[in-house]
């Protein structure tokens, strides 16, 4: 056989379309953050460093706006993953300790079908699921729909974890003279639990940075960090917008990193 | 059948069905008290649901199997004081060795105190104290299996059920966890009942056997009763090496059957109730009772040419082809070689059979 050069490096333009991808994806990211220590007014012009922008967000004319903001963000944000975490656990469960009941695999698909769905189909369906049921949009809207599309991502990475544990442990625990609920709580919970965890964090992310589905589900009035942040752009980008995205950018690099090490890490050693 | 309390299971009439699928067709058998009982059967027999449906882990379709004279098939499993080795040990993973040998101990209510203590006393019955802290995946095979006796006995169960559990270690190590699990098992006094595919480890280590296969049990005995005298084709065959002989009964008198096979040659054997003159059966005899000469040394000595020797180590078999007939498998233990001779291949040779040593099989 003749020598096959399998290495992925020696393709022609390998290096090319890697560095553009690259900085197609991160340059605006690292140009956010870079500008939002600029001095300047100009969102261009850099003026040197300084911290007046963040100080601008918490202090600033805008400031009142972005805190309620930042408040409705982050509790809707830690309800809603609480809750579908919650839901997701105890649909894994079914989902991977259910045996093959009837419609498991369209269970599934029900369950993981709103990643597949336009989001904003599902925006629209969901704002006219609630003018039809008159449940009148505000913070309360907000909540139920993000509890609602949180479900499918704290779902895949609990049941990927519970796939992996056999269930062996759980019979070897009632065989020990543990009852049902002391073999999920004793020997299943502790085993799920970085999948849980990680769960957890990915629902928090989604639902912290979601704009479309809140944007149409919401009340007049009551605003996320990432609608606040729409509204204001709308007036014309100021430099205390990069320094809010920049804030957000570190809650999620924090939140994804320790999600990484958390499905990483391992009871079992 | 009135309960019997010293009895320590006892399975009647137990059927399982799997929707159109029969696994166990009605089983019916006792295990005494005390006793190394094991079920023994290929893989599908049903050895294992069987295990399953005393442990709790299958219902039973029909049937009951009762406990020291107590009907235990509705019970759920963690309230059967039985407890299990699974064949993947199924030691949980995020806890210390000693805290899975204390898990059962604490289930039944016992102190987290008192659990580790007794714990501890288990792993030093099976030479592990010095790994109580560590956890399951920093031990070696042999050591995992060692924790899950030490956990299943630590509560001191009325019946050890052991799947396989020998089935992943390698030779060496589990010949010597045969005999460790024998001598826990005198230790212990507890009744164990063991599943496995083994024949050699069934004969080693057990008081009973059951045969089992398709679902149904074939044979109940001693491991002697199961060798020396298989009941049927199926255990004669499963249970160690044999020659099975298509023969005839030509007559039976006085406890003796006179059968032919092919080619005329003739052969006796113990007569087998039930089975009678002009019945076509099989004849099984095991190739160590079979010895070569190069001269007929009774009158059924079987004329044949030596086809091929194998060493296989304690002893020699030799493929003899006989004339106008089966071929059959004689071996000589190399213990032996001073009043049993080998012959080179080509050599025509009389296959002569001890006394007693054929064996009359049911269908």
């Amino acid at each position: 056989m003749a020598h096959v050069n399998d290495n992925i490096k020696a393709y022609k333009g390998f290096r090319s379309i890697t560095l553009m991808c690259l900085a197609v994806l991160y340059a605006p990211l690292l140009i956010v953050t870079i500008y939002s220590f600029n001095a300047s007014q100009s969102i261009t012009n850099w003026e040197g460093i300084s911290l007046r922008w963040y100080a601008d967000v918490f202090t600033g004319p805008e400031s009142e706006k972005f805190k309620v903001a930042a408040f409705n963000s982050f509790t809707i944000a830690i309800i809603a993953a609480t809750a579908s975490t919650t839901i997701a656990t105890l649909a894994a469960t079914a989902m991977v300790r259910g045996g093959n009941f009837k419609l498991r695999t369209v269970s599934f698909g029900l369950i993981s079908l709103p990643l597949m769905v336009p989001e904003i189909v599902t925006a629209v369906a969901t704002l006219i699921f609630f003018n039809a049921i008159g449940f009148t949009r505000g913070y309360m809207t907000i909540l139920v729909a993000h509890i609602a599309f949180c479900i499918p991502f704290a779902y895949l990475p609990i049941s990927a974890r519970m796939q992996g544990i056999e269930d062996s442990f759980e019979q070897a625990a009632m065989d020990l003279y543990a009852t049902k609920r002391q073999a999920f709580t004793k020997i299943l919970m502790p085993l799920m639990a970085p999948g849980i965890i990680s769960g957890f964090l990915l629902a928090f992310i989604v639902s912290l940075d979601d704009f479309i589905i809140t944007n149409f589900v919401k009340g007049a009035g009551v605003e996320t960090l990432p609608t606040a942040i729409f509204g204001s752009v709308k007036q014309g980008i100021k430099p205390n917008i990069m320094a809010i995205s920049t804030m957000l950018l570190s809650v999620s690099i924090v939140m994804v990193t320790i999600s990484y090490f958390v499905s990483k890490s391992d009871n079992t050693k | 059948m009135p309960s019997n309390k010293t009895d320590a299971i006892d399975v009647r009439n137990a059927v399982k069905r799997y929707g159109d699928f029969t696994a166990l067709k009605r089983i019916s058998l006792t295990i005494k008290d005390n006793e190394f009982f094991t079920l023994l059967g290929p893989s599908g027999c049903g050895k294992t649901t069987l295990l399953r449906m005393i442990a709790g882990f299958e219902d039973v379709t029909e049937g009951e199997i009762l406990l020291y004279g107590d009907e235990i098939e509705k019970l759920p499993p963690h309230q059967r004081p039985v407890n299990t080795v699974f064949q993947n040990y199924a030691l949980f993973p995020h806890m210390t060795i000693l805290d899975n040998v204390a898990f059962g101990l604490e289930m039944r209510g016992k102190s987290k105190a008192d659990a580790r203590k007794r714990a501890g006393e288990m792993l030093e019955l099976v030479q592990l104290s010095q790994f109580a802290a560590r956890k399951p995946s920093q031990l070696s095979g042999g050591q995992q299996q060692r924790v899950a006796l030490a956990r299943a006995l630590a509560p001191q169960p009325k019946v050890l059920l052991l799947d396989e559990p020998l089935s992943a270690l390698d030779l060496k190590l589990r010949k010597a966890m045969q005999l460790e699990l024998k001598h826990l098992q005198r230790e212990t006094g507890i009744t164990f009942i063991f599943v496995t595919h083994d024949q050699e480890e069934a004969l080693t280590m057990s008081d009973r056997i059951a045969v089992m296969s398709a679902g149904e049990m074939q044979q109940l005995g001693t491991p002697t009763e199961i060798y020396e005298q298989p009941r049927n084709m199926f255990v004669a065959d499963f249970i160690g090496e044999t020659n099975l002989l298509e023969v005839s009964v030509d007559q039976v008198m006085n406890g003796r059957a006179t059968c032919h096979l092919g080619g005329g040659h003739a052969l006796t054997c113990n007569s087998v109730d039930g089975i009678g003159e002009g019945a076509k059966v099989h004849m099984s005899v095991r190739p160590e009772r079979l010895f070569m000469s190069d001269a007929p040394v009774e009158a059924e000595s079987l004329k044949g040419r030596v086809a091929e020797n194998i060493f296989v180590g304690t002893d020699i078999s030799t493929l003899v082809d006989l004339a106008e007939g089966p071929q059959f498998i004689v071996r000589t233990s190399n213990s032996d070689r001073g009043n049993k001779r080998i012959f080179e291949p080509g050599s025509e040779i009389f296959v002569n059979m001890e006394l007693g040593a054929g064996r009359l099989l049911m269908d």
